[in-house]
């Protein structure tokens, strides 16, 4: 396989597998890093890569398990303290920045959801996967994946409300 | 567009029973501006979405680089080995006399050593004289002095 041929089948797709190596990981730099890792592992498998009847699936397979690995090691000790990444919410024009922030405040509340509801949240409303993809991409039944979707959706909502009723001021 | 077909859209939604169709209208409805206030709460959460599939991977595909990289590594450190192999001089291993002479050489050589060793102690007596000479002479001179 050429190289352009494998960018072609690659690139319509990297961008989900860094939204959802972010999602897990928090932190950009990690996420990058995650990303460029599977590329390479793809890259490397690039022969057999015309035997997978759906290698983005494959490819979001793969950056689940080694972000979920990566969470796993030891290294990701490290990960805990990334919650510095957010912007600082208390800066001037308050009122402007409000409706912004209060979307900011949907990743960070996200960012606090235990990781399968995160990637199920994060394949069904950014990414808009049918339930039949996020099935096999987690191995989850969709029973299972109905209950995490709707626990995760309104957890968030009910997190918003609150950061809402109580301001941030 | 009709308000109760976005309240209706938005429970089904909570409950995870929308299809992927209906949470993209969700999300148009709340990307406009004309949101009904009682739904106002729930905005954030749809533009966050939209804002989310916006991120993109900006990092270069790492493929070509790293692997051309790798490909002249191997060639330069073949090189080196093989420049190193052509000036390589192995250093001898040591030469003992046995290898170089026959035992009938090392002999006749002992010997005539032997006889050189002998006539030379011979010459050394000779030089004791020369030793008194020295030291009569030394008498003469202190007295002199």
């Amino acid at each position: 396989m050429k190289q352009t041929e494998f960018l072609n089948i690659v690139l319509p797709f990297k961008d989900k597998l860094y939204r959802l190596a972010k999602r897990l990981l928090v932190s950009t730099e990690e996420a990058e890093d995650a990303t460029q890792e599977i590329l390479i592992k793809l890259w490397s498998k690039k022969n057999k890569m015309e035997s997978y009847n759906n290698v983005e699936a494959f490819a979001m397979t793969m950056t689940k398990n080694f972000c979920l690995d990566r969470l796993k090691s030891k290294q990701a000790g490290n990960l805990k303290l990334v919650h510095s990444n957010y912007t600082d919410a208390s800066t001037s024009l308050q009122s402007e920045l409000e409706a912004k922030d209060s979307i900011n405040w949907v990743e960070r509340i996200m960012a606090e959801l235990p990781e399968q509801q995160k990637m199920v949240l994060q394949l069904r409303d950014v990414e808009q996967y049918e339930y039949e993809e996020i099935e096999k991409l987690l191995d989850m039944k969709p029973t299972a994946i109905r209950v995490a979707l709707s626990r995760a959706r309104k957890t968030v909502r009910e997190k918003l409300m609150e950061k809402h009723n109580y301001g941030i001021a | 567009m009709e308000l109760h077909n976005i309240e209706k859209l938005i429970e089904k939604y909570f409950e995870a029973t929308t299809t992927v169709a209906e949470e993209e209208k969700l999300r148009r409805y709340f990307s406009e501006d004309d949101v009904a206030p009682h739904l106002e709460q729930h905005a954030p959460l749809f533009n966050y979405f939209s804002k989310a599939k916006k991120e993109r991977f900006t990092k270069p595909v790492p493929l070509k680089p790293r692997r051309n990289y790798l490909k002249w590594v191997s060639v330069a450190a073949i090189a080196v080995f093989m420049v190193g192999l052509y000036f390589y001089q192995p250093t001898p291993p040591p030469v003992t006399l046995a290898d170089e002479y026959t035992p009938e050489e090392i002999e006749s050589a002992k010997e005539a050593l032997a006889l050189l060793a002998m006539n030379f102690n011979k010459g050394t007596e000779q030089l004791y004289h020369l030793e008194e000479f020295e030291k009569t002479t030394n008498k003469f001179l202190t007295k002199n002095n």
